[in-house]
């Protein structure tokens, strides 16, 4: 065992620092590190322009998308030098969180089942970052239950071959920054839910699309309602037969669970500064017993989820595919961050319920407080992850579903609480 | 980057997997929870036969020469099957100390028949209930015999030699103390896991002879529990990980309202959530392995931090067998109740949870901040 480079990866890696140390914004290196939260932290610049523009740089340069082949604009890289670049490429990689639905679900889905003629239109702008994208999956009655979902899209009835949408969609993160979107509805509500789906693609500036910000529980608006009110989609824009949508999602959502090594935080290294800060009754708070015993807890978490990662990239290094152990790394990190967020209040006593500039470390613990709840429901709910864990880990049968053979339109809708 | 076993350490595992396979079934270890017998003999002597119990004591003194990360790889299989022996006893302590710290003729005299099995040895630190201090230690050491008593002790019935904390005027220094020797009385104390023997030690003017310098006993002691906190650890997910196996495949098997068990949310995740624990325990046990085979800075938060996580992850793995398997899970015959005691007799070994939990975060805080990144 060891944490050295195989002499490749650190030929690679020196190439990598050698780039970054010649091309990166180092003048935003520092608002980077302060980073948090669906924020990129930038105030002295725009953040969708310096985001854009660091994009570019490694586009030309042959950096963006390493996974991705080449003629669509990407690296053609090992998964092992994706590693070791995002890495190296560190607070830099802030930048990238606007493209990262684009690069990661829409890219690869687009590959996967568009025409030739679109692949090339479409995947080097996304490589680029000069064009964005959103996923436009969730509804208001269709969360987990993503194949529930309502969003209606039917063949005009002028000849066209279009097809007319209807409905809305909700919790899409960047639709106010998108160029595209990637959109799945329901063409026939009368087979089973599954197999009544199908797949688009459109201009997020097409008439009748409207996009709202969400005010969420935290009081910021990071995601979005997407309202579609009679918007034309030409049928050359579809991915995949039709009826085929859930297939094709399934190339999308197997992709969001593709991200190695990019190891979720909790909040430990915050927290345990705080404490190194702070006194309990005139002695150190990491030498009260008590805290000990909490920050510990913590810690096993961290380092835990830390070396899971390299585990994984360890399996990269030799030529293997990680094995599963990757699936509890948002699992583990939503909850400890929730429960670490709410201890450091606790630490604060009765002046912890203060959310001001003056809040230790500005208010970190109790931004954290407020977000974390999300983190536990977006991409995966802690109970669709402990399905997932359940099932494709440990083989448990699937749960019994009740509206497995059932035409959509006959699902009940609402239930009905007792008097 | 390699945070992995090698595939010659992956070999060493399934050959020992297949030798406790048939040397170590449940049977096995329930003939010791019912019996008289304070280990399985047969066992321990096949393990010694098998160059397991030398793996990392050097050729030069009788072992195998192999190395730590083989130790960890066997101590792992070790806790899968709940092997009722002497080995953490022997080799995580006593091995490990005498390698540490001990005399070129100290070395000479033990290593080469722990290594053959001929050997037993106890880790005799513990005076009486509350947390394991200084403070605490009466028994005394003059300088050529020890008095006083030691308990509760693991394996103390049917160990050969002790390691003993005593105090050296006003100072502790540990000392290797042949249980042959004049003066000893062994006392059985009866206790949550009878798989594994635990004892009181009394010594009366017994014959001693220090381990490294005096006044050096609760540091070396520190040592060598750091570095078998790992090893320990390896037992525990080995442990872990075997407990959930059995939970998951009782969730398949019983059948409840006409469905598999497995098939309810409420155990699948319960499941899936002791899968986390172990993973995390997992993880943590690695990167404890790397800092042991390399004897690297971090050994030990290295070692705090697996030993925390993997008390954590088998306790939680064995307390939920039982809830999986219901009312089932609660009778003698069934061996989930065997998971259950192991898991909470291991959590007291070598200091408990809580005590581990204060070292990881005094270790931290003396270190420096990057150390929590």
């Amino acid at each position: 065992m060891d944490f050295n480079d195989t002499p490749q990866e650190a030929e690679f890696r020196k190439e990598v620092r050698s780039w970054l140390d010649a091309n990166a914004p180092k003048h935003l290196e520092a608002e980077l590190k302060r980073a948090s939260f669906g924020s990129n932290g930038l105030e002295s610049e725009d953040p969708i322009k310096a985001s854009k523009a660091w994009q570019k740089k490694k586009a030309e340069a042959g950096w963006a998308c390493l996974h991705w082949p080449e003629e669509y604009g990407g690296g053609a890289r090992s998964a092992m030098e994706r590693v070791i670049w995002s890495q190296e490429e560190g607070p830099y990689s802030v930048l990238s969180g606007l493209f990262t639905i684009g690069h990661g679900m829409c890219g690869p889905t687009v590959m996967e089942w568009a025409n030739e003629e679109w692949k090339e239109r479409l995947l080097p702008p996304l490589a680029s970052g000069e064009e964005v994208w959103c996923q436009l999956f969730s509804e208001p009655a269709s969360g987990s239950d993503l194949a529930g979902l309502r969003t209606k899209a039917v063949k005009a009835d002028d000849g066209s071959g279009d097809w007319i949408i209807n409905g809305q969609k909700i919790w899409t993160s960047g639709a106010q920054n998108s160029d595209w979107g990637l959109l799945i509805t329901r063409t026939d509500p009368d087979v089973p839910k599954h197999k009544g789906l199908t797949m688009f693609f459109l201009r997020m500036d097409s008439p009748g699309v409207k996009v709202v910000p969400i005010k969420q529980a935290n009081g910021a608006s990071g995601f979005n309602e997407v309202y579609f009110d009679d918007v034309r989609i030409p049928d050359d824009q579809r991915l995949g037969d039709v009826g085929n949508g859930w297939k094709v999602s399934l190339t999308t959502l197997m992709n969001e669970r593709l991200s190695i090594g990019s190891g979720m935080s909790t909040g430990f290294p915050e927290l345990f500064k705080f404490c190194m800060d702070m006194e309990i009754d005139g002695e150190a708070a990491t030498a009260n017993s008590g805290v000990r015993s909490k920050l510990a807890q913590f810690a096993v978490k961290q380092s835990g989820l830390k070396y899971t990662g390299m585990r994984a990239i360890s399996a990269l290094s030799k030529g293997e595919t990680p094995g599963p152990e990757n699936s509890i790394g948002k699992l583990v990190a939503g909850a400890t961050m929730q429960e670490l967020a709410m201890y450091a209040l606790d630490l604060q006593g009765e002046a912890g319920v203060v959310w001001d500039e003056d809040s230790p470390q500005n208010g970190r613990f109790q931004a954290m407080l407020m977000r974390s709840p999300a983190t536990r429901i977006e991409g995966g709910s802690d109970e669709i992850l402990r399905n997932i864990i359940g099932e494709r880990v440990l083989g448990l049968p699937g749960d019994i579903r009740v509206d497995k053979d059932v035409p959509f339109k006959e699902i009940p809708t609402s239930g009905k609480a007792k008097a | 980057m390699n945070l992995d076993f090698s595939d010659e350490q992956k070999q060493l595992r399934d050959q020992v997997r297949r030798f406790l396979k048939g040397n170590c079934p449940p049977a096995a270890v329930r003939a010791i929870l019912e019996g008289a017998d304070q280990y399985d003999a047969k066992l321990y002597q096949g393990l010694a036969d098998l160059g397991v119990l030398g793996a990392a004591i050097p050729e030069e003194y009788g072992g195998v020469g192999l190395g730590h990360l083989e130790l960890c790889v066997v101590a792992e299989e070790l806790g899968r099957v709940l092997a009722p022996v002497p080995v953490a006893s022997t080799v995580y302590l006593g091995a490990e100390c005498l390698m540490q710290a001990g005399s070129e003729e100290q070395k000479q005299e033990w290593l080469p028949k722990i290594s053959a099995g001929e050997a037993i040895g106890c880790w005799a630190i513990n005076e009486g209930s509350g947390r394991m201090q200084p403070s605490k230690v009466a028994l005394s050491f003059d300088g050529k015999t020890v008095s006083g008593a030691k308990a509760p002790i693991t394996d103390g019935e049917i160990a050969d030699f002790a390691i003993v904390l005593a105090k050296e005027g006003g100072e502790l220094s540990l000392c290797l103390v042949d249980l042959s020797g004049k003066g000893v009385t062994r006392e059985t104390l009866d206790s949550i896991d009878p798989t594994r023997g635990q004892a009181k030690l009394t010594f009366d003017g017994t014959p001693a002879t220090r381990i490294g310098s005096a006044g050096d006993g609760w540091h070396i002691a520190t040592q060598v529990m750091d570095r078998a906190a790992i090893l320990i650890g390896f037992e525990q997910l080995g442990g872990a990980d075997r407990a959930l196996e059995i939970g998951r495949d009782y969730a398949l098997e019983r059948m409840a309202f006409g469905r598999q068990i497995g098939s309810f949310q409420a155990i699948k995740h319960m499941l899936a959530d002791m899968y986390v624990s172990a993973t995390l325990a997992r993880s943590n046990c690695y990167y404890g392995a790397w800092a042991l085979s390399s004897s690297a800075a971090e050994l030990p938060i290295a070692a705090a931090t697996a030993r925390v996580s993997a008390t954590n992850a088998f306790q939680h793995c064995a307390k939920n067998n039982i809830q999986v398997h219901g009312g089932m899970g609660f009778t003698w015959a069934f061996d989930c109740h065997l998971y259950y005691r192991r898991s909470n007799a291991l959590a007291l070994a070598i200091g408990s949870l809580s005590t581990w939990e204060s070292l990881l975060i005094e270790r931290m805080s003396a270190g420096n901040v990057e150390a929590a990144a």
